[in-house]
C-alpha cells in the first residue's frame, strides 16, 4: 500500500478545488445526499473516511453499492461496530441497504466510505469529488467537503479552524 | 461478509452501556494491572517509554493512521477535551501508539499526530517492544486481511488514563460523554 503515493501527487492535488465549506445537499431521483464531509488526512496517509446522510424518499429499497473517485484508487464502503470495547472495522461487500423512506447516517463510529489509495492528502476547505454508486438510482454525483481533524464530527459546518472567507 | 443490522447495533450499544454503568457503580475505578514498563520510538527517533513519561500525567490511546475513523475521532476528542479545561489542558500528555508498525513509521506518526492541532506523542516500535507495551495495557489488536493484500486492524479503543507515576487510574471509553470523560480527566490532573 505504500506505493500509493509515489507518484501523480503533483497532479492531483489540482483535483481537489477550492470550494466553499458549506456542505451542500445533492438530489438524484427519490436519493438525496446531505452534509457529504471528509477528513483531513496527513501526508502519506494512504486512507481518509467519507460521511453523509443518504435519505430514500423513493416506494422502492435502494442500495448504495460503491462509488469513484478521482482523489483515491478506490471506494469502499465500511462499518465500525465496538464489541467489548473493541473496535472492529468490516468492509460491507454487499453495500449498503437504504430502505424505502428511510434515512442512513455515515458516521465515525458507524458507517462510512474509506477513500484507499489516496493520490495526495485531503486538505481542509477542499471539496473531493465523488460519484456514488446506488443499486437503483444509479450514479449520484457529490462532493465532500474536507474538513479539519478536530471539526466536530457530524458538524460539518462548524469547522472553526477553517472558516469560509 | 457480516452485515450490521442497526437495531441489533443500538442494541448493543445500549447492553454495553448498561454493562459499563453497573461496573462504574459497583467498582468506582478500581485500579487494575494496566500499564508497566515500556519502551517505545517517537517520530525523531528518541526512545519515550514508561520512563520518560514520569512525572506527568497522561492519556495513551492504542490505534494506526489509516484508521479513518475511531482514531482520528478519539484524538480529536482527546485535543477538544484538552481545549476545555483550558490552562490545565496542559497538565496532562496525549499518547498515540500505533499497532501498525509495518506501515506507521515514527515520521509517518510525526506527521499524523500533527493534524490535531495540540501536542500528542506519536509512538510505535518494533514487534518486542510493542508487544510490551500492549501487554502491559492488556490491549487487543488484530490484522484483518482485505481482498488485494491489505488490511485493517480491530483493536481496543479505550483510552487509558495514567497518573504521574504510570499508575493507572482509569480508562475513558468510546461511548463514554465528554461530560464524563472532563471529569475524569479532571480527577487525573488535580
Amino acid at each position: 500500500m505504500k506505493a500509493f503515493h509515489h507518484a501523480i501527487v503533483a497532479s492531483s492535488l489540482s483535483l481537489a478545488i477550492a470550494a466553499p465549506l458549506l456542505a451542500r445537499d445533492y438530489v438524484s431521483g427519490a436519493i438525496t445526499v446531505a452534509h457529504p464531509w471528509a477528513r483531513k488526512t496527513a501526508q502519506g496517509q494512504p486512507t481518509g473516511g467519507g460521511f453523509m446522510v443518504i435519505t430514500n424518499k423513493g416506494k422502492a429499497d435502494d442500495r448504495l453499492i460503491g462509488g469513484t473517485t478521482p482523489i483515491a484508487a478506490e471506494v469502499q464502503i465500511h462499518t465500525v461496530s465496538m464489541d467489548g470495547g473493541i473496535m472492529r472495522m468490516r468492509r460491507l461487500v454487499d453495500g449498503l441497504p437504504i430502505a424505502a423512506g428511510a434515512s442512513v447516517e455515515l458516521r465515525p463510529g458507524s458507517y462510512h466510505l474509506m477513500f484507499i489509495g489516496l493520490k495526495a492528502p485531503l486538505q481542509a476547505g477542499t471539496t473531493v469529488p465523488v460519484t456514488l454508486q446506488f443499486q437503483r438510482a444509479g450514479q449520484v454525483r457529490v462532493e465532500f467537503a474536507v474538513q479539519s481533524m478536530t471539526a466536530n464530527p457530524g458538524m460539518p459546518a462548524m469547522d472553526r479552524d477553517h472558516a469560509p472567507r | 461478509m457480516r452485515r450490521v443490522d442497526r437495531r441489533i447495533r443500538v442494541g448493543l450499544a445500549a447492553l454495553l452501556l448498561a454493562g459499563l454503568a453497573a461496573c462504574s457503580s459497583s467498582q468506582p475505578d478500581a485500579p487494575t494491572a494496566f500499564g508497566g514498563p515500556f519502551e517505545l520510538t517517537a517520530p525523531d527517533g528518541h526512545t519515550v517509554g514508561s520512563a520518560s513519561l514520569k512525572g506527568k500525567p497522561y492519556a495513551i490511546f492504542f490505534g494506526y493512521t489509516r484508521c479513518p475513523d475511531v482514531c482520528p475521532t478519539t484524538l480529536a476528542r482527546m485535543a477538544r477535551l484538552r481545549k476545555q479545561l483550558g490552562p490545565d489542558g496542559g497538565k496532562f500528555a496525549i499518547v498515540f501508539v500505533s499497532v501498525d508498525p509495518e506501515h506507521d513509521k515514527p515520521e509517518d506518526l510525526g506527521r499524523y499526530v500533527a493534524l490535531f492541532g495540540t501536542p500528542v506523542i506519536g509512538l510505535t516500535g518494533d514487534k518486542e517492544h510493542l508487544a510490551q507495551a500492549v501487554k502491559n495495557f492488556g490491549v487487543f489488536y488484530q490484522r484483518v486481511p482485505q481482498p488485494g493484500g491489505d488490511y485493517t486492524i480491530d483493536h481496543t479503543a479505550s483510552v487509558y488514563l495514567m497518573d504521574r507515576d504510570g499508575t493507572f487510574v482509569s480508562t475513558i471509553d468510546h461511548d463514554e460523554s465528554d461530560q464524563m470523560a472532563l471529569a475524569k480527566l479532571k480527577r487525573l490532573i488535580g
